[in-house]
Order: C-alpha cells, then sequence, then structure tokens
C-alpha cells in the first residue's frame, strides 16, 4: 500500500514537474522544476531496488549538469524570456514543416507505445527476474557493463570525449595576430 | 512501544543534537582560536570565558528584522536558506559514527551508531551535498544583487570543479575497502600492521588524503577558497542581502558541512572509530576526537593562510589537483591489482 502510494506520488510529482519546466517563462525555474523531476525519478529508482542507478541520476544529472545549465542561466540573466511575435515566414512554420513535425510527434507516440506493449517482462517485479542483483549490486552493475556491453560503454564515451573536443574547437577564440 | 525502534530514534535524535550544536560549538571555537592566534582573548563577555556566545549570537539573530529586497524573487528568496541547511542535515544520514553496539546486552540484536545504513552510502552523502550548491546559488541569484550573483556564480563553478578532484580521491579508497558503504569501509580499517600501525587508509591513500582535504575546503567554500563570501570583494557574497535567521542558515549550512566532511574523512581515512587504545565501545569518543583535529585543521588553515585569487582556485583546481587525484587512483589500482588481482 505505502509502496503503491509512493510510486504515484514520484510519478506524478516528474510528470508534473517534466510539464511545468516547458510551461515556465522563468527559464531558472524551468531548470529547478527539472531538478525536481530528477528528483522524484530518483525516488523511483529507489522503489526499483536500483540504488546506485538513483543516486548516479541524482549525482550526475541533478548534481553536475543541471549546475551548469542554472550557471549558463544566472550568467544570461534572462528574467523573462520575451515571447517573440508570431512569425509566418520562418521556414519551420511552413504548413508542409508543421504538418510533418506533427507526424514525427505521432510517430513517436505509436514507437513508444508499441516497444512498451512489446516488453514481456514489464508485468513481473523487478526484484523477481532472474538478473535483479545486476540492477542492485554496484559490482555487478559494473561487471555487466564492462564485459557483456563492453563495446557500448566505450562508443558512448568516445562519442562524448569527440563531442568534448567539439565544443573546446568551437568555443576557442582565434587569438594573437591575424 | 519497541526498545530497539525507541533506541534507534534516539540515536537520530542524538546525532541530529550534535549536529546542530556543532555549529554553536565551531562559531565558538573559531573565534576562539583566531583570537588566540591573534594575542587576544576573542569573545570572553558572555558566560565564562566567552562560552556562551553562540546562544547570545542566535538570540540576537532570532529578534532582528526580515528584510527582503525589493525586485528579489520572493519563493527562491525563501527557499534558497532552506535548501542550503536541509541538504547539510541530510547528507549527515549515511554517515555511521560508532560500531554496532548492544548496550551492554539491554538490546537483543545490536543497533549500528549512525541514522541509517544503505550499501552506497558514500554515493548518498556525495549526492546530497551536490544538491546543497542550489542553496548557495539560488541565493546568489534571487537577491537580485550583483554581489549576490556573482557570489553565487563563483559557488557553483567551484563546486562543479572540486567536486571532480573529490570524488576521484574517494574513489581510490573505495576500490581499497571494495565497499560503497561507510560501515564496511570503516570495518575494512580495523586491526593493525606489524602489531601497531593502525590499518588506516591514510597510511595507504596519504595523496588521496591530502588531496580530500584540499577538495574538501574548496567544496564547503572555507577559506583560502573562500570566494562565494569573499568580503573584500564581494561584500558578503551569496548572503549579502539576508537577515535575521534566513540569515544564520547560512553560517549554520557550512558549518554542518565543514563537520560532515571531518566526519566522511575520519570514515574513509581515520579508521572511523577504530582507535589505538581506546577500546571498541567508547570508539564512538575516539571518532569524535579525531573529527575535532581534522575541524581544528580546518579552522587553523583559515587563520593562516591568506585568500587565493580566483583564476588561481580554477588553476590550482584543474590542472593540479585533477590531475593528481587521477594520477594517484591509476597508480593505487595499478598496485591493487598487482598485490590483489
Amino acid at each position: 500500500m505505502a509502496e503503491t502510494i509512493a510510486f504515484y506520488l514520484f510519478s506524478g510529482l516528474a510528470i508534473i514537474a517534466s510539464a511545468l519546466v516547458i510551461g515556465q517563462r522563468n527559464p531558472m525555474y524551468s531548470v529547478l522544476l527539472l531538478v525536481a523531476s530528477f528528483g522524484a525519478m530518483a525516488g523511483l529508482f529507489i522503489q526499483l531496488d536500483a540504488p546506485f542507478v538513483a543516486v548516479a541520476l541524482m549525482i550526475v544529472y541533478a548534481g553536475a549538469i543541471m549546475v551548469l545549465f542554472l550557471f549558463v542561466v544566472m550568467l544570461l540573466n534572462a528574467p523573462q524570456e520575451d515571447a517573440l511575435p508570431y512569425d509566418h515566414t520562418h521556414p519551420f512554420r511552413h504548413p508542409v514543416m508543421m504538418r510533418f513535425g506533427a507526424l514525427l510527434a505521432v510517430l513517436l507516440v505509436v514507437q513508444l507505445t508499441y516497444a512498451l506493449l512489446r516488453a514481456r517482462d514489464l508485468r513481473v517485479p523487478v526484484a523477481g527476474r532472474s538478473d535483479a542483483s545486476v540492477v542492485s549490486s554496484v559490482s555487478e552493475l559494473g561487471r555487466v557493463l564492462f564485459q557483456r556491453h563492453v563495446f557500448a560503454f566505450e562508443a558512448t564515451s568516445i562519442l562524448i570525449l569527440v563531442a568534448m573536443v567539439g565544443a573546446v574547437v568551437l568555443a576557442r577564440k582565434e587569438s594573437g595576430p591575424q | 512501544m519497541d526498545l530497539t525502534l525507541l533506541i534507534e530514534l534516539l540515536i537520530i535524535g542524538f546525532t541530529f543534537f550534535m549536529l546542530i550544536n556543532a555549529s554553536a560549538v565551531l562559531v565558538l571555537a573559531e573565534r576562539k582560536i583566531m583570537g588566540f592566534m591573534q594575542q587576544r582573548y576573542g569573545p570572553y563577555l558572555v558566560g565564562p570565558h566567552g562560552a556562551l556566545q553562540p546562544l547570545a549570537d542566535i538570540l540576537k539573530l532570532l529578534f532582528k528584522e526580515e528584510l527582503r529586497p525589493k525586485g528579489a524573487d520572493k519563493w527562491l528568496f525563501t527557499l534558497a536558506p532552506i535548501l542550503s541547511v536541509t541538504a547539510a542535515f541530510a547528507a549527515f544520514s549515511t554517515v555511521p559514527w560508532g560500531a554496532e553496539t548492544t548496550f551492554f546486552g539491554l538490546l537483543d540484536q545490536p543497533v549500528k551508531l549512525g541514522v541509517t545504513d544503505v550499501n552506497v552510502g558514500i554515493m548518498v552523502i556525495f549526492a546530497i551535498t551536490s544538491m546543497g550548491v542550489y542553496g548557495i546559488v539560488l541565493a546568489g541569484w534571487s537577491s537580485n544583487s550583483k554581489y549576490s550573483l556573482f557570489g553565487g556564480l563563483r559557488a557553483a563553478a567551484q563546486m562543479i570543479s572540486y567536486e571532480l578532484s573529490y570524488a576521484t580521491a574517494l574513489a581510490a579508497v573505495i576500490m581499497l575497502a571494495g565497499s560503497l558503504s561507510l560501515r564496511e569501509v570503516v570495518d575494512a580499517q580495523s586491526g593493525y600492521w606489524l602489531g601497531f600501525i593502525p590499518k588506516w587508509y591514510i597510511f595507504l591513500q596519504p595523496v588521496g588524503f591530502i588531496i580530500y582535504v584540499i577538495a574538501g575546503v574548496a567544496e564547503t567554500n572555507r577559506a583560502p577558497f573562500d570566494f562565494p563570501e569573499a568580503e573584500q570583494e564581494l561584500v558578503a557574497g551569496y548572503n549579502t542581502e539576508y537577515s535575521s535567521v534566513r540569515f544564520a542558515l547560512f553560517p549554520q549550512a557550512e558549518y554542518i558541512n565543514m563537520a560532515t566532511m571531518s566526519a566522511v574523512a575520519t570514515d574513509l581515512y581515520l579508521g572511523g572509530w577504530h582507535t589505538p587504545l581506546i577500546p571498541d565501545w567508547l570508539g564512538w569518543l575516539g571518532f569524535l576526537g579525531k573529527v575535532g583535529i581534522i575541524l581544528f585543521t580546518y579552522i587553523w588553515t583559515r587563520w593562516t593562510l591568506p585568500r587565493y585569487r580566483y583564476d588561481q582556485l580554477m588553476h590550482f583546481g584543474w590542472k593540479f589537483l585533477l590531475p593528481a587525484s587521477v594520477i594517484n587512483l591509476i597508480v593505487s589500482a595499478a598496485i591493487f591489482l598487482y598485490f590483489n588481482g
């Protein structure tokens, strides 16, 4: 009973906070609501017996990335997002483009629904699954990550490294006499 | 009522009580030690040798008028100090401070001295500490003042930079102990080498300990890294516009964070409640003593070293401390693999 209440509390909080993120005029509030949403999600992970994932989510996203977001918002110091006048000549506002966008959105919903319906194990509690220990134990998680999924792991880290180098190259100011 | 539950609640209450008083004791200790170092008495009037000065300070702050600058963000301005102090208290929740005990046979099952014990304790502390930065950043932003804003910006940059070295230094200890639970890390440090050297990780990780302490000073915004509140440049930094109780909460959060940082250092590097010559049932006194020594070093550092420049802080953090901690981790891992792999 208590678990059900906690589940609806956390998931409701996550959904409401995420919805409010895009509804806010003040970017500062958006960032904070996103942090609240991450907190609620961490709560859901703890309910799934995955405290490590929950804590990693808090440290990486809520603790580091969102602080960087906050930093940028503070540097720009934009208290309000001014609503631009609706620009009908913008290429993205063309009726064809808008219909294409709507189609993509519908496709995303269909795809997600299909994926969720196809997932067979969803009705089984995580604790009752054969690989439950993988989720809750840090050492098992590490073993799976660095043995079974080592290629995906390394590919992701190279992708991030490339993105970082790209960001540095883009942000670097050309200095000295030209 | 169940006796075990009652005792556990009492332990939680005791931890909370000690933390609240830690800030008062630390304020007094800071002013007394500063006075000693500057050849004066420090607070002397309230109580014997000024011992009740923190109480007087708190009462004074409680009765002050609460001000909020025009144009400040109402909600965030109120939320920021609450967030700061909540994160400070919550971070201590997974720090164990004593061995398991039955209170001389009073209980059937031994209880653990500490608020709670989770198997990813170190990371929980780390996650909650990183939430504490929001309090400072929001205080800086919501005050609608340029001094506060700069204090908040500096806090954000500084904490992100030093968190990395801090976590990397911790990773080496986690590797040695093979556990993310602070209680297991402490228990891995019981016993002696050669019969007299305690098996503390400070002897295996001296570089890691130094990195941890330096990064800890920067994380808690203490001098010589107290840029978010650099008086000469920013009036009082992020808390310039605060008054009354809201103001009092910020220093309180800072002192509690110092206590947490020292307690974690004691658990990770100084053997927690395992101290030579002190019996196990008095282990928590040894723990308290070691925390006190680290806290004294904190205060000592503050009144000895001048503040760095902001760019020096960033250079030091990214170009020296972070590479040093990564090298420390790699070398430790190689040695660990050679002997235990």
